[in-house]
């Protein structure tokens, strides 16, 4: 077992904890700082894949970015333990079942599949690194890179008018 | 690595997403909850682009495969961002009108 498989079932570990834990914490706010130690988990997936900018760009956007306003919206609503609302018994237990089987019917549809289980994937290469995305980023892709200029732009205009206070 | 155990660690974080979807009636939760399944999601897209890499590795070792999927992830982690401005005002926009981010309240919507 070398250093990389250690490293690997470590995160695997690690992110798959941290998400039962925000799926069952009651408290929102431990739920938002759990989901920052799977985003940062999926991180360190991405730097064994040698993806370097999707690592970077992860912790950045998700953990930096996207959590620190979910964390903001949470403290500004005033949200804790108390005021969470509970389904019942069952219809917990009912979702959990839901989602254990569908786990369940991805796995056994994939078990048949016999060719995946020879394919591995080996980390190093320059697909993942900063030169190569960039390149392809600014030929390729450039009128979707535009476009989403837009849609951020779009997305900007419509959360202010959302948020607006009155009519 | 083998590709299998990436695919069973993306099912299993996507399906734990479902579960908080189905379990909680927090709008906020739920939310998070969807962006841990877009995780799941760009994880098995970068496997997959690596896969696809160290099979052609072999005959071209500087061949540019792979990282059109690695392009597609960031634009998901683009939308994401966008989505969760809207989302959160709308999620806000709620609480204000009826103090509460209860899912089973929306269903007045129906009335």
């Amino acid at each position: 077992m070398n250093i990389t498989e250690i490293l690997f079932w470590f995160l695997s570990v690690l992110a798959l904890g941290a998400a039962l834990m925000m799926v069952t914490n009651k408290n929102p706010v431990y739920s938002v700082l759990w989901l920052i130690v799977v985003f940062f988990a999926i991180s360190g997936h991405y730097i064994l894949l040698n993806a370097q900018f999707l690592a970077i760009v992860n912790i950045i956007v998700y953990a930096g970015a996207i959590m620190v306003l979910f964390l903001f919206v949470i403290m500004l609503m005033n949200l804790n333990a108390d005021s969470e609302p509970q389904k019942n018994k069952w219809m917990k237990l009912a979702g959990a079942v839901a989602g254990g089987c569908l786990l369940l019917v991805f796995v056994a549809a994939l078990r048949q599949v016999e060719f995946l289980k020879l394919e591995t994937i080996t980390a190093d290469g320059p697909t993942g690194l900063i030169r190569r995305l960039g390149y392809v980023l600014f030929t390729d892709f450039v009128l979707p890179f535009e476009i989403a200029s837009v849609l951020f732009l779009s997305a900007m205009v419509g959360a202010v008018v959302i948020g607006k206070k009155g009519d | 690595m083998p590709i299998n155990y990436y695919i069973i660690l993306a099912i299993a974080l996507f399906s734990i997403g479902v579960m908080g979807v189905l379990t909680r009636r927090n709008a906020i939760i739920i939310f998070m909850c969807v962006e841990l399944m877009l995780n799941a999601v760009n994880l098995l897209l970068v496997a997959f682009s690596k896969m696809h890499y160290s099979n052609v590795v072999s005959f071209n070792p500087s061949s540019p495969v792979g990282t059109e999927a690695q392009v597609f992830v960031f634009f998901i982690m683009v939308v994401a961002a966008a989505e969760v401005s809207v989302g959160l005002a709308i999620i806000v926009m709620m609480y204000r009108n009826i103090h509460s981010v209860d899912v089973n309240f929306l269903n007045r919507l129906k009335h």
